[in-house]
């Protein structure tokens, strides 16, 4: 009976399409489907943390309480933060990996196709766990998405136990699919696929699986901890018993940098595919993008500490994570000047993928910056924990690792689906967003060099200018996105046909296949010369 | 306001931190000029629609290696002055003043070591401009009843540390900001120039009312610091003096309902109802309205693991035979219990 | 080397099922220690963490079922077999870096914030909130003894954890041997070593509960007995975790190996639990080390 109940679902043979009704979500093993499903997963995971950050902005529009109470924005806080990183960008991207990396090294599916929709479904059930949360007495996790002890042990609300098993989902659900990329690119890459030649979104991707691979069991580690000294009565974050509460942030951090990166290098990989498109030259520098995609990782090893640069760390450490983290901007300049030195001398053209391309190179550098200044220990003294932080980091990830993957679905949507893009309302989505989006976070540099704490539901009046027009552009950059979820179903439900190779310019071999690709990827695998 | 940058500050290493500041931050944006330059240039040159044809160069050795030479080198003179600035913050040797800070959920308590002053530094702003019932103050959420007193032109050495969580004292025209974290302490040091009135806040996420904890720091020219040091000192004597007489029970009510509204009511409520799932409601509560001394004992020693803390050491001994009188007469609690501070000075040791 | 055959399996149900068990797990088990932590009494958790294992150890066995059957009829290519090889490893260096996690604790709270808090070291001047605290490693006198009573006595490494080193030790010769056996075909000496592999493994759980007995029961040495017991049950819990996780993979080939799987070329299910036996040595190794003698 066990034998044949996973057998008998479909036939064996390849040449089929998907199954029909619900079933074949449910129980596929097909790498565009799951990718499909990875890919809804996040767009609906944006819209929840998003309308949460809403929120945040609508309380934080004008000085004293006018919507929520401050635990409740606390809670707000913790759970944009959570879920926009676990919910929205990283199952984002391994959707996109999904999708991409068996096209793009020519073959059939993933390496591990059943482990693959187990990734997947583990999600949906951790999230409902993690909201869920906001229904419990006492309230959802209030700590941040840093969840710092003992805020998070001694002090927190009951519901943080099932905070921790939801993280220990998601990081088994990371695992498995890291797993799956690595397995994938090392082992199924089409004859004459070497591996200095794989497209730079599946360099970019391996060693984001190193690096998910290398940190997630970290977290797990962590949140163990924590749940232990919660309920089994051990000391690891409490002094009294010879522990350490900066322990915690040690083990955290050492989890946290890498993953900002994990939320990076993928986003890298989709803007070295999409520049050369457009530009209609190779990339420049593609050896020295690998180098530097390594290096970066190698360095996010060491430099977890600039986060806790106002904890006390001895002299010698303070120094030694402040020139660790300043070396990064070293490999990612020689990223941004390739890019640049792409377009130099190109024949460009400026369809919505390449608008979003471009703008992520702009404004992921001027996160960079801002990046740097807080990477200057003494400075950092008077940024941490201030609005200035806050600026930095969505420099990064929202017109950094969102842009991206809008980039990326604008790009290969056609290769998915069959369809053309309404070009015209995504230049509307991209104008509002690009400009929605520096109103909201710009003016945060302002108030966080002015003095604003983050993580606070309200403030004194000498920063109540700035925030009421970041929150006008929040609402701004928010609404627009209804645009994309609008063009992203116009596409799938119809429109001009693609041709296969879809852009003038792109090259690689998931351009080879037909648009939409057929239900499996590669079964005779190409020769690549 | 519409300020835009950090203010330069108001002592040598504040004004070292923020010279450093503007360097690296024109340091960008040159960078950030020839960059984005050389990118609008290609898109405004280089595009089709003007009949540009792609070259075919794609890679550069030379160049490639200059362009991660040259940002190194920008980097180094960057961390240079950085470092200077780090090893100097770091220096809190021959302070002359050492001040014990320690943070509690949603308060400073400053200690004077050495000269038997220490005290409680809590937001003063009114709950009704909070909730909007009334006009906010110039200093709203940024005034506390008592601020931390510096000296002028002494070096004065923090010792910051925590009671329950983590908290971080930030005071941005001294650019000081340290953790406060509980069982460990932290070193931090400060040679306030100018007199006058200095606002900050915590900067480290505490729990819910994380945002309304400020930290104001008054400086005062020697002399007159020395004035209120000396004041200080009678007013602590005089608090011992209060926990020797006889308190009738309408005098520990009156007192004990003030001392309520600023200590117990953000969690209990000023209706002792408490809050449903977080914090238990004392109108009519076994504790309230049970025995007299496991009131006492949760009021002064806290309860493990909750957010009740050990009043025991933060507030005097009238406060507390004060507001545990209160307790256990109002809201219709009426045990007639009368509480004395000797009873509570004998069990608080 | 083609693709042509490489095996894409079809839709499978054991995937969805296996969230909806871990879910329950999960959610169980929160469940559970919420109610044990708030002393109330509920039956939910419980019921909810039982069916979730019941489930899921269904779903393992089916789901390796059909994986097993698969490879017996030949659907896998070297392909295949290499992507299993890559997943496997993978999974290990994933584990090996929970351990890291662990022994960085370690290594900190011995080096670092032990010394602080008595006083010595850049954060020495932590030592005024702890009077007469002092560092010591072993940590037999914690700062605050009334919340964490240290332990009395700790567990000397020279008895049972220096027996369990030897144990573990050569159980990974014996399945070196097993392994040696299987590629030279000789199926009967796969039985015996395989069998002592287990037998070594099972002894070695059976002394490590008994360390756990005897440090609870005489030593003092406890969850509760501050950083040192915290430290040392972490990291020897979750060794004995894997081991016995290792052990019953263990026991699971060697039905393999009777019922006439594996052959000298094609054992790669074989090989993936003596590589995980193996990782379960060597941080064995790392532990006895670390733990116990240091
Ligand atoms: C995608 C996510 C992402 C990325 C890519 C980065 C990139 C960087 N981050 Fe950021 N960071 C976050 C996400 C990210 N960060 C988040 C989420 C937090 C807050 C977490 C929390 O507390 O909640 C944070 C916080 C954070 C801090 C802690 C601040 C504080 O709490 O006080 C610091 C401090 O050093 C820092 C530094 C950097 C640096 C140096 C880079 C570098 O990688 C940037 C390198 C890029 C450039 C420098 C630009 C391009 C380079 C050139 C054009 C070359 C020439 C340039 C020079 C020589 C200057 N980050
Ligand atoms: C990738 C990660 C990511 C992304 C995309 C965003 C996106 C946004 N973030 Fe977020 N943010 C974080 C990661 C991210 N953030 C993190 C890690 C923190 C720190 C948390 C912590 O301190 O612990 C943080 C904290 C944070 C704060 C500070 C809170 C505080 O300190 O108290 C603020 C305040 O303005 C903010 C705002 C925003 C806004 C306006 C957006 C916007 O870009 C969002 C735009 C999107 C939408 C608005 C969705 C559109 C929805 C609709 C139109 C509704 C339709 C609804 C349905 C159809 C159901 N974020
Ligand atoms: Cu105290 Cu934030
Ligand atoms: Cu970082």
């Amino acid at each position: 009976m066990e034998t044949t109940l996973g057998q008998n679902l479909g036939d064996t043979h390849h040449e089929h399409g998907p199954a029909g009704g619900i079933g074949r979500w449910l129980f596929t093993t097909n790498h565009k489907d799951i990718g499909t499903l990875y890919l809804w997963f996040s767009l609906l995971m944006f819209l929840t943390g998003g309308t949460m950050a809403l929120l945040i902005r609508a309380e934080l529009f004008q000085p004293g309480l006018q919507l929520v109470q401050p635990d409740f924005f606390n809670q707000m806080t913790t759970m944009h933060g959570l879920i926009m990183v676990f919910g929205a960008v990283m199952p984002a991207f391994v959707g996109l990996a999904n999708w991409m990396v068996p096209m793009m090294v020519g073959a059939p599916d993933m390496a591990l196709p059943r482990m693959n929709n187990w990734s997947f479904w583990i999600l949906p059930f951790a999230f409902a766990m993690m909201i869920s949360t906001l229904f419990m007495d006492g309230g959802a996790p209030n700590f941040g998405w840093t969840f710092y002890a003992p805020l998070s042990t001694t002090y927190a609300p009951p519901s943080v136990t099932f905070f921790i098993f939801a993280v220990h989902m998601m990081g088994i659900s990371s695992i498995m699919g890291a797993i799956n990329v690595i397995a994938t690119i090392l082992n199924l890459r089409a004859p004459g696929m070497t591996m200095m030649k794989l497209p730079l979104f599946v360099w970019s991707w391996l060693i984001t699986a190193f690096l998910l691979i290398a940190v997630m069991p970290v977290l797990a580690g962590v949140v163990t901890m924590m749940l232990m000294d919660i309920h089994f009565g051990t000391s690891f974050f409490n002094a009294a018993g010879g522990g350490d509460p900066v322990l915690f942030q040690h083990v955290f951090w050492f989890f946290g940098h890498p993953e900002v990166y994990i939320m990076i290098l993928p986003a890298f990989g989709i803007v070295s595919e999409i520049i050369p498109t457009f530009a209609r030259k190779r990339l420049f520098g593609y050896a020295s993008m690998v180098y530097a995609i390594s290096s970066i990782a190698f360095l996010s090893f060491i430099v977890w500490a600039h986060h806790m640069f106002t904890v006390g760390l001895p002299l010698a450490g303070e120094l030694f994570f402040m020139f660790a983290t300043m070396l990064i901007a070293v490999p990612t300049g020689v990223k941004v000047f390739n890019w640049v030195a792409t377009m130099f001398r190109g024949s460009m053209t400026f369809e919505t993928p390449m608008l979003f391309a471009l703008a992520f190179v702009v404004l992921f550098t001027i996160g960079g910056f801002s990046g740097l200044m807080l990477a200057i220990a003494p400075a950092d003294f008077q940024y941490h924990d201030t609005y200035f932080v806050v600026a930095h980091f969505h420099y990064v990830l929202v017109p950094g690792a969102i842009f991206s993957i809008m980039a990326a679905t604008y790009y290969w949507l056609p290769k998915w689906t069959g369809h053309m893009l309404d070009e015209k309302l995504g230049k509307v989505h991209f104008w509002l967003s690009f400009i929605g989006v520096n109103i909201t976070f710009f003016p945060m540099h302002f108030i966080g060099l002015a003095g604003m704490p983050r993580r606070i539901p309200d403030y004194a009046l000498q920063f109540a200018d700035f925030n009421s027009v970041a929150s006008i552009g929040a609402f701004i950059f928010g609404l627009s996105q209804l645009l994309f979820v609008y063009n992203v179903i116009a596409c799938i439900r119809g429109g001009e046909r693609a041709t296969d190779r879809v852009w003038e310019g792109a090259h690689g071999l998931e351009w080879t296949l037909p648009s939409p690709a057929p239900y499996h990827s590669f079964s005779q695998p190409p020769v690549v010369k | 306001a519409w300020q835009v940058n950090l203010s330069p500050g108001s002592t040598a290493i504040a004004r070292d931190v923020y010279d450093l500041h503007m360097i690296i931050f024109w340091i960008c944006v040159a960078i950030g000029v020839v960059v984005f330059g050389v990118m609008l240039w290609s898109i405004i040159h280089h595009r089709k629609s003007r009949g540009a044809e792609a070259h075919h160069f794609h890679e550069n050795t030379a160049v490639e290696i200059l362009w991660t030479l040259i940002p190194f080198g920008i980097l180094i003179a960057m961390a240079v002055p950085a470092t200077a600035t780090l090893i100097k913050m770091y220096d809190s040797a021959d302070a002359e003043l050492d001040i014990q800070i320690t943070g509690y959920q949603w308060k400073w308590r400053y200690q004077y070591l050495g000269h038997d002053i220490d005290y409680f530094s809590v937001l003063s702003t009114p709950r009704e401009q909070i909730n909007n019932q009334e006009a906010k103050g110039e200093h709203y959420l940024l005034e506390v009843d008592n601020p931390l007193v510096l000296p002028a032109g002494k070096k004065v050495r923090f010792l910051l540390t925590a009671n329950d969580v983590i908290h971080s004292w930030w005071v941005p025209s001294l650019a000081v900001k340290k953790d406060a974290i509980p069982g460990f302490i932290n070193e931090a040091w400060v040679i306030p120039e100018e007199p006058g009135i200095y606002r900050g806040q915590c900067t480290e996420l505490c729990g819910r009312d994380h945002g309304f904890m400020p930290v104001v720091v008054e400086v005062k020219p020697q002399a007159e610091f020395d004035q209120w040091l000396a004041d200080a000192k009678t007013a602590a004597a005089e608090q011992e003096a209060a926990a020797e007489q006889e308190w009738t029970l309408e005098q520990l009510m009156e007192r004990g309902e003030q001392v309520y509204s600023t200590a117990c009511a953000v969690c209990h409520q000023a209706n002792g109802q408490g809050i449903p799932g977080a914090f238990p409601g004392l109108a009519g509560s076994p504790i309230a309205t049970g025995d007299v001394g496991a009131h006492i004992d949760i009021v002064l020693h806290g309860k493990a693991g909750t957010a009740m803390q050990a009043f025991g050491g933060q507030l005097s001994a009238v406060d507390l035979a004060a507001v545990i009188t209160y307790e256990r007469n109002a809201w219709g609690n009426d045990t007639g219990d009368s509480v004395s501070p000797q009873q509570i000075t004998e069990l608080n040791q | 080397m083609s693709t042509a055959s490489y095996y894409v399996p079809p839709q499978s149900r054991w995937p969805i099922l296996a969230s909806i068990a871990l879910f329950l797990l999960a959610f169980g088990a929160g469940n559970l220690i919420n109610a044990l932590s708030a002393g109330s009494s509920t039956t939910l958790g419980g019921l909810l963490l039982g069916l979730g294992a019941l489930l899921m150890i269904g779903i393992l066995f089916g789901w390796f079922s059909n994986v097993v059957h698969e490879s017996m009829s030949g659907m896998y290519s070297e392909q295949m077999d290499r992507s299993f090889r890559w997943g496997m490893s993978w999974f290990i260096f994933s584990e090996v870096m929970f351990f890291a996690a662990f022994f960085g604790t370690l290594f900190y709270v011995r080096n670092l914030a032990v010394p602080w808090l008595g006083g010595e070291g850049e954060k020495g001047v932590s030592n005024m909130l702890w009077e007469g605290f002092q560092a010591q490693w072993p940590l037999m006198t914690t700062p605050d003894m009334e919340r964490f009573p240290g332990p009395q006595q700790i567990i000397s490494p020279w008895h049972l954890p220096l027996l369990n080193t030897i144990l573990l030790v050569s159980s990974s010769f014996t399945v070196t041997i097993a392994h040696k056996a299987l590629k030279t075909g000789h199926r009967s000496r796969i039985v015996i070593w395989l069998a002592a592999t287990v037998l070594l493994g099972a002894s070695f759980l059976v002394f490590q509960a008994y360390e756990y007995v005897e440090a609870y029961h005489d030593l003092g040495l406890t969850l509760h007995a501050g950083i040192y017991g915290a430290t040392f049950f972490i990291l020897t819990g979750f060794h004995g975790l894997h081991v016995t996780l290792g052990t019953l993979m263990l026991i699971i080939i060697w039905l393999r190996v009777m019922k006439g799987h594996f052959s000298a070329e094609h054992h790669f299910g074989f090989e993936a639990v003596a590589w995980y036996w193996h990782f379960v040595d060597v941080v064995w190794v790392g532990l006895f080390l670390f733990v116990y003698i240091l």
